[in-house]
């Protein structure tokens, strides 16, 4: 039950650099008032990081394209997004991913 | 867009701001009582439907980082100070194969980058607050507490500090004790993916997704800029690395809506 020296070296220098692409537009932009396309721009940053994440995780498998139909992940998004367009909670979301997945792998 | 309409925006932008501050002014007097929607506890419930994703990754994360040989007060730290899902994962992989602190920190740099585009994207709705507490608010910023963020913006014009902090705190503990929880059971749980469970995280984000979309009056082109980001997204980290796909994805899907809207 000990931090080692060099392990403490990585985890504050991991930490510091990720600590300083977190806080510094929060702490800088938030002084000035942007042009218009900046926060146009801005304003189209959460659905393309989400999209890029979602694409991530149900398009691909350990780092590559997985396309085929046996790719359970793509088949329980159809229901995932009804659930999410219906009820617009993020809570019936999750639990209909959840067993969307469960029932899937279960029959398939 | 001409220049009369031009200086009707500043005019309105004004306007808006003008609202924004009296709005702070009325909150700061109204400390005493705060309205429920912007307190720290309605923060801490904002913060549940996204708990089950992160428990699961963090729990991941714990075996990985117990089985490269991190110690429980290394993995509680690391899950405190670095606070990272993805990160944490590479950082545990690198230490294993004992690569340089330099080589770790580097890769971590660029794995986390994207958090520039998260933060700068929250900024507009915290210019009611200090740098320090702008720093305070963006110390624990993830994917998942921008995501609920940025959908409570969407229904107001600036977003609360104690709701905020309510929304990461929380997010935070619930991860570090994922992790800790990682370390000390992982070898008694076999096979999570049996119940689904991995399916929480990308659930959550499709749930975020939908809501950011929904939040707008810009259906059809949300979905155009949300299929280019998908396939950039895709297409990038097949051939380069996952956080590359992200960060170019954002950047051009975002690029595209911008100049779309502008000319219609």
């Amino acid at each position: 039950m000990e931090v080692r020296g060099a392990i403490l070296l990585i985890i504050l220098g991991t930490a510091l650099v990720t600590f300083i692409p977190r806080v510094l537009p929060l702490m800088v932009l938030s002084r000035f008032e942007l042009p218009e396309w900046a926060t146009r721009w801005l304003s189209f940053i959460p659905i393309s990081v989400m999209a890029a994440l979602v694409g991530q995780e149900i398009f691909m498998a350990d780092g590559k394209l997985a396309l085929s139909t046996g790719n359970v992940e793509i088949l329980a998004a159809i229901p995932t997004f009804l659930v999410a367009i219906k009820t617009r909670s993020l809570l019936a979301t999750v639990l209909s991913g959840i067993i969307s997945l469960m029932v899937l792998r279960y029959l398939l | 867009m001409t220049c009369s309409m031009w200086l009707q925006e500043i005019r309105l932008n004004n306007d808006k701001r003008g609202d924004m501050m009296s709005l702070s002014n009325a909150q700061s007097e109204s400390v005493i009582h705060p309205s429920d929607e912007d307190s720290f506890i309605q923060g801490v419930k904002d913060c549940i439907p996204t708990l089950l994703g992160y428990l699961s990754i963090g729990f991941a994360a714990g075996v990985v980082e117990k089985t490269a040989g991190l110690s429980i007060a290394e993995i509680a730290l690391i899950s405190f100070v670095l606070y990272a899902g993805s990160a944490q994962f590479i950082a545990a992989g690198m230490i294993a194969v004992n690569s340089s602190a330099t080589a770790i920190i580097i890769t971590i740099f660029f794995v986390n980058v994207r958090h520039i585009l998260l933060s700068a994207a929250l900024s507009p709705y915290f210019r009611h607050l200090s740098p320090l507490k702008n720093m305070l608010i963006g110390s624990l910023l993830t994917d998942e507490t921008f995501g609920v963020a940025i959908n409570k913006a969407a229904q107001k014009r600036n977003i609360s500090e104690k709701w905020m902090h309510g929304l990461n705190i929380t997010a935070w503990l619930n991860w570090v004790i994922a992790n800790l929880a990682g370390a000390y059971f992982g070898n008694w749980i076999s096979n999570p993916e049996k119940f689904g469970l991995d399916y929480a995280l990308p659930a959550m984000f499709i749930g975020l997704l939908v809501l950011s979309v929904l939040s707008r009056k810009k259906i059809k082109l949300d979905i155009f800029v949300a299929i280019i980001a998908v396939i950039i997204a895709v297409g990038i980290s097949s051939m380069f690395s996952s956080s590359l796909g992200v960060i170019t994805a954002t950047i051009i899907a975002s690029t595209i809506g911008m100049v779309l809207e502008k000319w219609k």
